[in-house]
């Protein structure tokens, strides 16, 4: 029977510290209260004091409350019970139905030797022109959506969700509105979808720390899916309340903060989780997808800056489109060379007269005189914006090419397209 | 064997530990904490009364106070011997194909594998005899690892005058086989086998004199090697925002860039993208020497989501590597990506020490510690004459694209090269996104200089222009002025801009670049005349069009000179006799 301590030395925000022997770093405490009972981790050992960070925060503890070590770090269910369950960030159900405890896997676990990953190869089709065309989503992907509040990010994520080919959707919901998570329960459960689908939920109004453990518990159960040969499509969103998190709880450790006020580690920190992204040769993959609100609309800000190194890409939702510039899938040159001969073409070329478009539009806006060259472009412009652009456009990606090609014929002579020749043979619509 | 020194862990505070020991520890040695069967790799880095602080290379959940810590009295080093090439190493040089093997999927802690294979016989062939007289670095006999020769050189720390006293003859031997007795003045004995260790982080200096690097890299790109060259034996950075390109150049140059090794040291990125590397490189040929480019490649792979400390460690491990094989005469080229990780690193090792933070938190040593990295460059004369190089090119992944951070200011102060990256040249798909107007080198260039300096002033006359018409618009811009601006943009996108993606037109050879650029300049310089800009304007796209097509095109190939006809023949078309 472990020993059980009930004399707490110092509260200090969420962290509590106790005198404690033969503790092991990072292991679980339960600390029971008058208010009931809340699980704690092991965040420092100096000398015989033990540092925990008790997961309800430590409102209402009192300094001979009772503290009662487990002997062994956080862990999770990774069973097949879990689908359709939805949990709390530190596990408990939150469906007023049974706690599991079959299977238990430790969260956080090593990361994946690079000598054994594989070059991604699978495209997940989206239907979404801005997505297929140009930057191709691919399964094993990290890839954040960089946008702002109010933007319709969620549904973006759920509408990917529901149409990508996937086993299994995890989603992990941090610092979401209750209502943003009565939305995704209900689109999944619309879809048929919920009973291959878990839920790890931290609303606003729960602990901090909840909010830090959700992307390691997702990762932990979808890793454990994935060695057992599933699909598995990981949501996480946002972000950018785990960093913000993260920050609060470095900030009450009187950690030195790095810049504007987040820890030196949190580049390290968001890594271990994006690059548990993986497609495990012989068995199944895991995919990230995750919603990061900038604040301000500000890409160098640390979040979505420190984000951006470590992601495959980023896809920018503004004004409810995905923004051309800016978005990018790394990974799109590993599957768009076996789509079709004219894919990389149509979307390097698109994006270019796209980028022109957008300075003729500058120097209209100044009152300039158009040239016959900037009408050209005006026209291709509009076009592009309703036929490419427009989240409600939901066409395979081969109608979506044709669709290319089509466009800059209506608006441009094949010579002026910066197109190789024998493709122009082959593609250019002829009257 | 004595008694390992020992000490107990009293703290733990994330990857470090606070460790009391009973007699002596040495700074930056390395130590082991025990971890019930495990032994979790550790290097001492602050030394308190009777207290060390250990940063620790792997994850440290289970650790409790109490528990044991054995020191080595080593500094941290590295293997040297044959059979390094090809390798995938850790930051400490784990062989990560061999701890696949023994571990599967993931990474396991505590386990580590000799970096060398000792069980491979290699044919030796010996070139010193009993009675010479040696030192340091000197080449003593060679095995053949795969096209080189690999010299086994007199150990590098070597102090003094020796002198051979017995010598095993040529034949097939293991690695750790004692192949040479040596002798000094004082008649002590030393073995020499074919693997020596060196600590990294101190720079292998047996070489006769560091010489001025003056000759040019080849990497193979035409706006590198004509606009923003690098020297054999110089350093460069490429500093640039989150997709801008950074990675896709440094694995351009590391396919295509004419050294003999190259060693690319991932720190602290994605897996993903070294993976590209290892499933690619095999199957790749090298086209000058016929063999893979695995076959002249060393990859140091600490990605971002393994331990932090090892990342710190893994540059050294890398350069030490290339700087061991420049002892055999050879040139090498190092390619880091990203340096910022590694400052960051250091950072959070700062951070935990609770060290007084300089700016954004980087801690005040972080300028000379860059700059004692990229110092280990060099073109050197060896002892023996013969010449060896290390190039050192460091990506920077500056936070928010800004340039006027730390880690980007400090390298700016010490290397030869500075090719930037822009995210508004990768936002218009213009790649390499190297910036032309911001981005400079002190090396020497394939191109005439003269050619090269009316192409940059045409390059900075047409951005004025471009600025210009911004805000006068382009009906208010005179037309020799609109023909300016369309030059630097025929310029930009027939000669900055390479497909790296594209077979013939990613790797454009030294001769090509400088018959395509005296065409460029030609052009550039010509005189044309136009009714008015759309028509000329319509020239240009025409022209470029052309261009790009012969860009396509094989060097010397029918097809290229036939191309090369047409745009002649579309030449004549507006300008002056």
């Amino acid at each position: 029977m472990r020993k059980v301590y009930h004399r707490i030395i110092q509260i200090a925000g969420i962290v509590i510290t106790v005198e404690a022997d033969d503790v092991a770093y990072g292991d679980l405490a339960e600390v029971t209260t008058s208010r009931g009972t809340s699980l704690a981790q092991v965040i420092r050992l100096q000398d015989s004091k033990v540092f925990l960070q008790v997961f309800a925060g430590s409102r209402g503890i009192s300094t001979n409350d009772q503290v009662r070590f487990l002997g062994h770090p956080m862990r999770v269910s990774s069973s097949e019970n879990l689908l359709g369950r939805i949990f709390t960030g530190s596990g408990r159900p939150r469906d007023h139905r049974p706690m599991l405890e079959d299977q238990l896997v430790e969260i956080g676990g090593p990361s994946v030797n690079p000598a054994r990953r594989i070059v991604p190869k699978n495209m997940i089709r989206t239907g979404i022109p801005m997505i297929d065309v140009f930057n191709t989503l691919v399964e094993s992907q990290k890839l954040p959506i960089f946008s702002v509040a109010g933007e319709p990010y969620n549904q973006l994520l759920a509408r990917i969700a529901m149409q990508a080919e996937v086993d299994v959707i995890i989603l992990g919901g941090m610092g979401l509105k209750h209502d943003d998570y009565l939305f995704f329960r209900n689109t999944l459960d619309e879809h048929g979808a919920l009973s291959r689908s878990v839920m790890f939920v931290h609303t606003a109004s729960d602990p901090v720390v909840e909010c830090l453990l959700v992307p390691d518990m997702c990762l932990a159960v979808a890793e454990k899916y994935a060695l057992d040969g599933k699909r598995v499509l990981v949501l996480l969103t946002d972000m950018t309340n785990f960093a913000d998190a993260m920050k609060e709880i470095a900030i009450t450790m009187e950690q030195i903060p790095s810049n504007r006020g987040y820890p030196g580690d949190l580049y390290s920190q968001l890594a271990s989780r994006y690059e548990k992204a993986v497609d495990f040769e012989g068995a199944g993959s895991i995919t990230i997808l995750a919603v990061t609100t900038m604040p301000g609309d500000d890409v160098t800000h640390p979040i979505p800056d420190n984000t951006g190194y470590i992601t495959e890409g980023q896809f920018y939702l503004r004004n409810g489109r995905i923004e051309p510039f800016g978005s990018l899938s790394r990974l799109k040159q590993q599957v768009n060379s076996d789509t079709r001969s004219d894919h990389r073409t149509i979307m390097d070329t698109m994006i270019r007269f796209y980028a022109d478009y957008k300075e003729t539009l500058e120097k209209q806006s100044m009152g300039f005189q158009m040239s016959s060259w900037d009408d050209k472009l005006l026209k291709y412009g509009e076009l592009f914006e309703t036929r490419m652009m427009d989240l409600s456009v939901n066409i395979p990606l081969e109608e979506a090419l044709d669709l290319g090609w089509k466009t800059m014929k209506e608006c441009f002579d094949r010579t002026e397209s910066g197109i190789k020749t024998d493709l122009l043979n082959q593609y250019w619509p002829k009257d | 064997m004595q008694d390992a020194n020992t000490g107990k862990i009293v703290g733990v505070n994330g990857n470090m530990l606070t460790v009391e020991f009973d007699t002596s520890v040495t700074q930056n040695e390395v130590a082991y904490a025990l971890l019930g069967e495990h032994r979790l790799k550790s290097e001492v880095i602050r030394v308190r009364g009777n207290r060390a602080d250990l940063q620790v290379f792997e994850d440290t959940r289970g650790l409790k106070v109490g528990d044991r810590v054995e020191f080595t009295g080593q500094l941290l080093s590295v293997e040297l011997g044959p059979g390094l090439l090809t390798q995938v190493y850790d930051g400490l040089q784990n062989p990560l194909n061999d701890l696949a093997e023994k571990s599967g999927f993931f990474l396991q802690r505590g386990v580590y594998l000799p970096a060398l294979n000792y069980e491979r016989k290699w044919s030796f062939t010996p070139l010193a005899k009993v009675g010479d007289r040696i030192s340091g670095g000197d080449w003593l006999g060679w095995v053949p690892e795969g096209i080189f020769k690999h010299y086994i050189m007199a150990p590098f720390g070597l102090g003094g005058a020796w002198e051979v006293v017995k010598a095993a003859p040529a034949g097939d031997y293991l690695i750790s086989d004692v192949m040479f007795q040596l002798k000094n003045e004082k008649g002590e004995l030393r073995d020499v086998t074919m693997v020596q260790q060196w600590p990294v982080k101190i720079a292998i200096n047996a070489y006769r004199e560091k010489l001025l690097p003056e000759e040019t890299l080849i990497t193979q790109m035409r706006s590198i090697d004509t606009f923003f060259p690098v020297a054999v034996g110089g350093t460069f950075c490429t500093p640039g925002p989150f997709g801008a390109g950074k990675t896709v150049l440094q694995h351009a140059l590391s396919q295509f860039a004419e050294a003999d090794i190259v060693i690319i040291a991932a720190c602290g990125e994605r897996a993903g993208e070294v993976v590209e590397i290892l499933r690619e490189f095999p199957h790749l040929s090298d086209p000058r020497t016929g063999k893979t480019l695995m076959d002249r490649s060393i990859i140091i792979c600490n990605t971002s989501s393994m331990p932090v400390a090892a990342r710190e460690a893994s540059v050294y491990t890398a350069v030490t590597l290339a700087e061991y094989y420049r002892e055999m005469g050879l040139k090498c080229l190092l390619l880091a990506d990203s340096t910022s990780r590694w400052a960051q690193a250091l950072r959070e090792m700062s951070g935990r020490l609770e060290e007084i933070p300089g700016e954004e938190a980087f801690p005040a040593y972080l300028e000379s510690l860059i700059a004692g990295f990229y110092e280990r460059a060099g073109l050197v004369r060896l002892n023996n004459g013969e010449t060896g190089s290390v190039t050192i090119g460091g990506s920077v992944s500056p936070a928010g694209g800004n340039f006027e951070e730390p880690v980007t200011q400090s390298t700016l102060k010490v290397v030869g090269a500075f090719l930037g990256l822009s995210r508004e040249r990768s936002d218009a798909r213009r790649y390499p996104a190297i910036h032309p107007l911001d981005s400079w080198s002190k090396y020497l260039s394939v191109a005439a200089p003269e050619k090269l300096d009316f192409a940059r002033n045409l390059l900075r006359r047409g951005n004025e222009v471009n600025q210009m018409m911004k805000v006068i618009g382009e009906e208010g811009t005179h037309i020799n002025d609109f023909v300016i601006y369309l030059k630097s943009e025929f310029l930009d996108y027939v000669y900055l801009q390479q497909n790296t993606f594209d077979k013939v037109d990613g790797a454009c050879s030294k001769e090509r670049q400088i018959y395509v650029f005296d065409k460029v300049s030609a052009i550039l310089r010509a005189k044309f005349d136009f009714d008015d800009k759309d028509q000329a304007h319509r020239y240009f796209l025409e022209l470029r069009q052309m261009f790009i097509d012969w860009n396509y095109a094989e060097f010397e190939s029918e097809e290229f000179n036939r191309l090369e006809q047409a745009v002649d023949e579309k030449l004549k078309e507006h300008t002056h006799a």
